[in-house]
């Protein structure tokens, strides 16, 4: 195996066999199976505290007008929530729910020919319960208003049912996508900034740290002497890359498992809230790439600042600026959004720091010309290669480097000390 | 396998830490570099082993440039403990040797030979943090050299070691340079450079100010040590013509003297003054040369 193949599979190995890798995989598979069973973990403490779990509301109907058709209008919401005509007095009933015979008491009165609602249960405030009432007993009231007023039922109907709107994009390549384009757009992209931003802070910070600990240790001498140290850095970036892929790997991995075992209506809800159905190849491969391209302009930066310390302590010091441009390129991106034409979008777009993300936003979402996805794909190569030829030079200076740490300075010494003069 | 060094500079901004250094370490040989701290001996040996490029001048490898393909042949002990702390013996001399071309398997095998004559067989699957100082430079040192290199670069390996593991160590250079390797030293202890070096270069603020073959530095050098022990007093023989410097030691004296002539003269000088317990002729040592050549004090 060659020298790049050793450092790789070292760095690769010696992460995977690390006790806090297996526990942070282990704590964020746990979260995902938490997190798609919370449905019924929910269902399972909460409810009415009867064993049959239905909810038992008590209406109090002073002329008995409205209980037919509210319980009609309650039972085809499909809901568990069975409603019995109550024909104690108001205080009774309130004994009642305070007992929990009931879980709620809806005492309806008429007063000027139209149903009122009062609802009593042992929460003041809206639940999900009495806004359901609240709902069932909406069409009951226009129902009588429009009987009132001697309008033909069809007629009501007609009146509330809701306005046909459709949007869709006239011409496609004035930029704009259909609506349902945008929404699976706007899904891949979503998932697409948080992967980014999630690996740059997570394994940019591991490679940092694992520079800064070689220094430390001074094993770096004897490696800069027996490996070239660009060598060295792009293996170590690779093999931290190698190192996300798997436990990305592992979560996905998990995450459909999940989906597979919990056969509900949550099945394929997951896939189309972020429009992952709908998405294009050329959408995947567009991620990929500006993903990749992404992980390595950061993770190359990430190794120099590791190699400018020289105790591991002094890293999160450094690799603060670098956090601040991820995430401010992650909350361009989010605004960008819902304003995927915006000005400010536009211009990020180029600054390589940005294009990661907000191009592949733009690119997702919008028509984008050719010439501008290729010039921003043109300055980011540009730019991974330049810092990487500077990462390399301050690399090997950097590794002679001991002291306290001033960034800027440092990256001055560092690049003297890599260099004739 | 002759390694070079061609009227090497190297500059630190205003600094000038080595300055026109040229040397020649035969094959096989053990080279000793000599020098107070901060005299540039640090930085000669990154500039060989390719850690730190010279500002003027070259090093040459068997007449050729170093690079990183030949790196397997290099074998370097840095001044400070190189090693990860948090890795066993075993996994780490595997990486380490794997990085300088090793199969693995060869390197277990050489790695427990290695530790058999260190003493210290049980340490192969310990942590290196858990060791002590003087066990972690035995593993620093296998790591030097387990891969068999054709220069061995010794940058203080006895620095803070006890005596018996010092002797074990400089046994070890020994063989190692039996296999036909090229060793450059250095050392803050004259007496080791003294034993173990042919040829020594001594450095002050980057520049070599005595270089060449012990035997002949001290003969060129001229002077003596001469030591007498003697039951009068021996305070006369400062007078003594040729007689640069006298000492007052228990029971006598030591002089150093101009020649070795001097030393025929002061012996009839002392004939039937009484009894003379000790009198002998002895090299320079490489303390005296330094101090003389230096101007001051090494330790």
């Amino acid at each position: 195996m060659n020298k790049f193949g050793i450092i790789l599979s070292h760095t690769y190995l010696s992460r995977v066999k690390a006790k806090s890798f297996l526990i942070t995989t282990i704590i964020t598979v746990l979260f995902i199976f938490l997190a798609g069973n919370m449905p019924s973990i929910l269902s399972s403490f909460g409810g009415s505290g009867g064993e049959d779990a239905g909810q038992r509301v008590a209406v109090l109907d002073e002329t008995g007008e409205v209980f037919p058709d509210l319980r009609n209008n309650v039972q085809n919401t499909g809901g568990n929530v069975t409603l019995q005509r109550y024909e104690g007095s108001e205080a009774e009933a309130k004994e009642e729910v305070r007992d929990g015979t009931f879980d709620g008491f809806l005492n309806i009165t008429m007063p000027s020919g139209e149903p009122q609602a009062a609802y009593f249960s042992m929460q003041g405030n809206p639940s999900a319960l009495s806004q359901s009432l609240q709902q069932a007993l909406q069409p009951v009231k226009v129902n009588m208003a429009a009987a009132d007023a001697g309008v033909d039922p069809a007629v009501v109907e007609q009146l509330t049912s809701p306005v046909v709107f459709e949007t869709s994009a006239l011409e496609q390549d004035q930029g704009a996508q259909s609506a349902e384009e945008q929404n699976s757009a706007r899904g891949i992209v979503y998932v697409m900034l948080f992967l980014l931003y999630l690996s740059v802070i997570m394994y940019g910070n591991m490679i940092a740290m694992d520079v800064a600990n070689e220094k430390s240790s001074r094993v770096m001498e004897i490696l800069v002497s027996s490996v070239s140290p660009v060598t060295q850095m792009f293996a170590k970036i690779a093999g931290i890359a190698l190192l996300g892929l798997t436990q990305f790997g592992i979560i996905l991995a998990a995450g459909y498992v999940m989906l597979q075992t919990n056969q509900n209506q949550l099945t394929g809800g997951v896939f189309q809230y972020f429009g992952l159905q709908h998405a294009e190849a050329g959408t995947f491969i567009y991620a990929i790439i500006f993903f990749l391209l992404g992980y390595l302009l950061y993770a190359t930066l990430s190794a120099t600042i590791g190699s400018l310390v020289s105790r591991t302590e002094e890293v999160n010091q450094l690799m603060a600026p670098l956090i601040y441009l991820i995430m401010i390129a992650f909350f361009i991106a989010i605004f960008g959004l819902n304003s995927p034409d915006n000005m400010l979008v536009t211009v990020t777009s180029f600054i390589p720091f940005f294009t990661p993300m907000i191009m592949f936003l733009r690119v997702t979402m919008l028509e984008v010309p050719i010439w501008e996805t290729a010039l921003s794909f043109g300055l980011l190569i540009g730019t991974i290669i330049l810092l990487a030829m500077a990462g390399a030079r301050v690399y090997k200076g950097g590794v002679l480097l001991y002291g306290k740490s001033n960034s800027l300075k440092d990256v001055k010494k560092a690049l003297q000390l890599s260099k004739k003069e | 396998m002759t390694l070079t060094l061609d009227h090497i500079t190297k500059t630190f901004g205003d600094t000038t830490a080595v300055r026109d250094l040229s040397l020649e370490i035969p094959e096989g040989e053990i080279f000793g570099m000599l020098g107070a701290n901060g005299a540039g001996k640090t930085t000669t040996f990154r500039m060989i082993i390719g850690l730190l490029e010279a500002t003027e001048g070259e090093v040459y490898w068997n007449g050729g440039r170093m690079t990183y393909a030949g790196s397997g042949m290099i074998g370097y002990l840095p001044e400070e403990r190189g090693l990860y702390p948090k890795l066993t013996v075993r996994d780490q001399l595997i990486y380490l040797g794997r990085l300088r071309g090793m199969k693995k398997a060869d390197i277990v095998k050489e790695l427990e030979g290695w530790l058999e004559r260190f003493q210290v067989p049980d340490y192969i699957d310990q942590k290196v943090e858990e060791l002590s100082k003087g066990n972690q430079q035995k593993i620093q040192f296998i790591s030097a050299v387990i891969h068999q290199p054709k220069l061995l670069i010794l940058d203080e390996p006895f620095s803070g070691l006890d005596p018996v593991n010092v002797e074990l160590l400089k046994q070890a250079v020994l063989d190692v340079k039996k296999m036909g390797t090229s060793i450059v030293f250095s050392s803050h202890r004259m007496e080791h450079v003294e034993e173990l070096c042919e040829h020594v270069c001594i450095l002050q603020h980057g520049q070599p100010i005595v270089h060449g073959s012990l035997k002949e530095i001290k003969r060129s050098y001229g002077r003596k040590n001469l030591r007498i022990h003697a039951d009068f007093d021996l305070g006369y023989l400062k007078e003594v013509e040729g007689v640069v410097t006298f000492a007052d030691v228990p029971d006598g004296c030591v002089l150093q003297i101009d020649r070795e002539e001097t030393a025929e003269h002061i012996f009839q000088k002392l004939q039937g003054r009484g009894f003379v317990r000790r009198f002998e002729l002895e090299e320079p040592s490489l303390n005296d040369i330094f101090i003389e050549k230096a101007g001051t004090s090494y330790e």
